[in-house]
């Protein structure tokens, strides 16, 4: 069974945001840093570290997860999706992100990457939600400058502008 | 803040995952889906020396119907189980309380054993367990038992599990034909701990309540009489010795046990098929 040494730097290898990249972490690296600091992804920000702010959310495998709660070794061959990987490669923003613009539906934008992660999935998972759908959807991810109102107006214009597409 | 250092080692199977517990005793954690270890780890209230991380064992994950009771194992995430059909089709209160438990997206890594094994006082899981007589897989390099609900959390985060042991499944009774089931709680936010939560179930004329958040571990109470349930909530509630805290007082916690006590009873009333 692969052991690893509380010291020891492992290389791990993923596909982030659909590039093969690889970096090296020691066991107690968490997801959220070995993204910021050792791929310099530092679109997927770092908050309360306990799990409860939203902000780090990122998906593994399609599934919004905190970062900050996953360690970098769990990993080793998994797919990552991040902010960086919403807008096309010419900088287009894609529909939801959109959506948050023309909503104001940010502010400082801290939480801003973690909430476009959890709700992308969301998205995929119900494709006409209620507003109470969507706001039990956003529980998990604090706001504290903004208004969550208009990050609900936000993801219902996604929502209308957009059936199963790519968000 | 970060985790501490620790040795990280990825089980293959449950027999590699056993042999570091029995090596380490409890200087070893298990690691699974990681929303209640992770955040004692960064949190530094854990210390470990070495994680051993189950995630990637797939002979646990599984969910079986065996008999009178649906066998889930120690890999499966409370989001999966929530769209598994046995889940809808047999444990009718368990698909009620999963959206409670955490937000979406710890509930895409959380684990159904990871929360019986971190036993907080106001967590669903336990609560559900313990309403439900359920039990849970035990095993050690000594072999495999069976521990019920009622002696297996003892206290606030404290179990019957000894510390070469790792819990490989959790066995939910399947809801008989006829019964009914009330899931309700009460927090300040949605996915916040449970001021207090409330299952219930109806089976015939016998009602079973347990409440979650107030004492040390789930309390259950059984009886028979509904048209006396206001009084027997309230003994109930005064029995429980809640305390004034940060988050509410003893006052509100007893109001909450007769409240939100007679809704979830009633819902599992009205809900017998």
């Amino acid at each position: 069974m692969p052991r690893i040494n509380k010291d020891q730097r492992s290389l791990i290898s993923l596909t982030l945001n659909d590039e093969a990249v690889s970096g090296y972490a020691e066991p107690r690296m968490l997801l959220s840093d070995f993204l910021r600091h050792e791929l310099g992804a530092t679109g997927t920000h770092v908050g309360c570290e306990h799990g409860v702010c939203g902000a780090c959310t990122v998906r593994l495998d399609g599934k919004a997860v905190r970062s900050c709660l996953t360690l970098a070794v769990q990993v080793q061959g998994r797919n990552i999706a991040t902010v960086e990987g919403l807008a096309d490669h010419d900088g287009t923003l894609s529909p939801l992100q959109q959506a948050f613009r023309e909503c104001f539906a940010l502010q400082c934008g801290f939480c801003t990457p973690g909430i476009l992660m959890t709700i992308s999935e969301f998205l995929e998972q119900r494709a006409d939600p209620s507003d109470a759908e969507i706001r039990n959807a956003l529980s998990g991810n604090i706001c504290r400058c903004s208004d969550y109102n208009a990050i609900v107006a936000a993801v219902k214009q996604t929502v209308r502008q957009v059936k199963s597409v790519k968000l | 803040m970060k985790p501490p250092a620790f040795d990280y080692v990825r089980a293959e199977s449950v027999q590699e995952a056993v042999q570091i517990l029995a090596a380490h005793g409890e200087d070893a954690r298990v690691l699974a889906g990681g929303q209640s270890l992770m955040p004692m780890l960064n949190m530094r209230l854990l210390h470990p020396s070495v994680v051993v991380d189950i995630g990637s064992i797939d002979a646990l994950d599984y969910v079986r119907v065996d008999g009178d009771d649906v066998e889930i194992g120690a890999a499966v995430t409370q989001a999966e189980l929530r769209k598994r059909p046995e889940c809808h089709q047999h444990l009718p209160l368990l698909a009620k309380a999963l959206p409670h438990i955490g937000h979406w997206q710890t509930r895409n890594r959380g684990t159904i054993c990871g929360s019986l094994a971190h036993a907080d006082p106001s967590s669903e899981l336990p609560l559900c367990l313990a309403v439900m007589e359920g039990s849970v897989v035990l095993e050690s390099q000594s072999g495999r038992r069976v521990v019920k609900a009622d002696d297996f959390q003892t206290g606030m985060l404290s179990t019957a599990k000894r510390e070469d042991e790792m819990i490989v499944a959790a066995r939910f009774p399947k809801a008989r034909p006829g019964s009914g089931h009330g899931f309700s709680e009460f927090a300040r936010r949605h996915g916040d701990f449970a001021i207090v939560a409330v299952a219930a179930l109806a089976d015939g004329s016998n009602i079973s309540v347990a409440v979650g958040g107030i004492a040390d571990r789930p309390a259950v109470l059984t009886f028979d009489n509904t048209d006396a349930a206001d009084e027997i909530l309230n003994r109930f509630a005064w029995s429980l010795g809640g305390i004034d805290d940060i988050h509410a007082t003893a006052k509100l916690r007893r109001k909450l046990v007769r409240t939100l006590g007679k809704q979830t009873i009633e819902d599992a009333l009205a809900c017998r098929a």
